[in-house]
């Protein structure tokens, strides 16, 4: 009879412990997924930062450059489906980070070329309002590439522990979903090259 | 001799110096040491005053890195400015690359936006640099920098321990006094209590002085990329 007791009670024992355990890791896991959340609304923050930065940039360059009309619309437009694809949802979906991505890469490259048409004008560049757009867009940009690697790195966190255990248990129980990175800039070489 | 200074000299390549030695951490050798000193103290006197922390780093070389890379992982690492205001600024140089970057914490990219910082970098930094003047260049920059983020933060009061128990222990003092003062009245010849001249004491902890600040390294300050790079 005493010996039933003791063998229960260590077993509740041991239960209890396991219990424990994975509600701390459970919490661990909540944490990590609120640290990637964070860090996505500082890169929605950046990139919204940047789409404020366009208008004015675009016009900018009009008052020099008004008959590059069609580099002005692709630039418009490209932001204007970035504007679109910005979403907190994305995080937990592949399809509309891979859409996010997809349209801020589009309007990098279109900015790439806006900033190619610069060149040709010499009194566009030597403009104060110009060079300051210059260094707000510049500034962004690397504020962007900041972020965007502090996301990949809590992400990395998260994404690492749903696979360990008793990550891969719990996450599966409580519906964890790992999250896509961001690419290493795909084209980088269409990337705005802001620096003259 | 010869392994020994090669030992000393630090590697940079792709790893970034564990903490700042001071305000200035001339890795690259360009200040004399009277600016040097001066920008020491100039900074000292700057942290005291208004709580913000400017620190200058010059580096050899990049060694083929990336300048803003090299300067987040840098802040990240040295959390210049406070924690609570995220109120640090670093300037760095590479000496051979010819670079320079204002690397602007979280608080104060407000009263120093990228545009600021560019301007400093276009109109003090390049033009000094260019004619071979660093001491000027940076010192400029540093002044720059100090007239554009001061009055953003204020320093905080240094706690005084004492202050909140000065009222318990005046009446601590009080109780003392009058004990003393009845047991002399009680003695035969002496006169009747003298109990004037005991008014509130002073009980402020020992103010610290002007010229003692020494840099006390990082205090926890985030950096988001905020500010602006350059080359002369």
């Amino acid at each position: 009879m005493k010996k039933t007791w003791i063998a229960l009670l260590s077993i509740l024992a041991v239960v209890l412990v396991l219990v424990m355990s994975f509600a701390g890791f459970y919490n661990t896991l909540v944490k990590m997924d609120e640290g990637v959340t964070q860090a996505w609304a500082q890169v929605e923050n950046v990139y919204q930062r940047r789409l404020d930065l366009i208008p004015n940039l675009v016009e900018t360059v009009k008052g020099y450059a008004a008959h590059e009309q069609s580099t002005f619309i692709e630039v418009t437009e490209a932001r204007g489906k970035a504007a679109g694809a910005a979403t907190p949802d994305a995080v937990n979906s592949p399809q509309k980070f891979a859409e996010f991505e997809a349209s801020q890469a589009a309007l990098s490259s279109a900015l790439g070329r806006l900033l190619v048409v610069v060149e040709r004008y010499p009194d566009l560049k030597a403009n104060e309002n110009f060079l300051s757009l210059q260094a707000q867009l510049e500034g962004t940009e690397n504020r962007i590439t900041v972020e965007r690697g502090r996301y990949n790195e809590a992400a990395r966190a998260l994404n690492t522990a749903l696979r360990q255990f008793p990550g891969n248990i719990i996450g599966a129980l409580f519906g964890f979903r790992s999250k896509t990175y961001f690419q290493s800039q795909t084209g980088a070489q269409n990337a705005p090259q802001v620096r003259f | 001799m010869t392994v020994a200074a090669m030992l000393c000299v630090p590697a940079f390549a792709f790893s970034v110096p564990d903490k700042p030695a001071g305000y200035v951490n001339d890795y690259a050798g360009l200040l004399s040491n009277g600016a040097r000193s001066r920008l020491e103290e100039m900074l000292a006197n700057f942290e005291r005053k208004t709580s913000n922390q400017i620190v200058v780093a010059t580096f050899p070389s990049l060694e083929g890195g990336s300048l803003e890379d090299f300067s987040i992982r840098l802040a990240e690492r040295w959390k210049i400015g406070s924690a609570k205001n995220d109120n640090g600024v670093i300037l760095l140089i590479f000496r051979d690359d010819r670079q320079v970057r204002i690397e602007v914490g979280y608080g104060l990219e407000g009263v120093l936006p990228d545009v600021t910082a560019s301007r400093i970098i276009r109109n003090e930094i390049v033009p000094a640099f260019r004619a071979g003047d660093m001491d000027g260049g940076i010192e400029k920059a540093v002044l720059a920098i100090m007239a554009a983020t001061k009055g953003e933060y204020q320093p905080e009061e240094p706690i005084d321990k004492i202050k909140p128990y000065a009222p318990y222990l005046f009446l601590l003092l009080v109780v003392f006094m009058y004990f003393l003062i009845h047991r002399i009245s009680h003695f035969p010849g002496s006169g009747g209590g003298r109990g004037g001249g005991w008014g509130g004491g002073r009980w402020r902890g020992g103010s610290s002085g002007g010229s003692g600040w020494k840099f006390g390294g990082g205090g926890g300050g985030g950096f988001g990329g905020g500010g602006s790079s350059g080359k002369w």
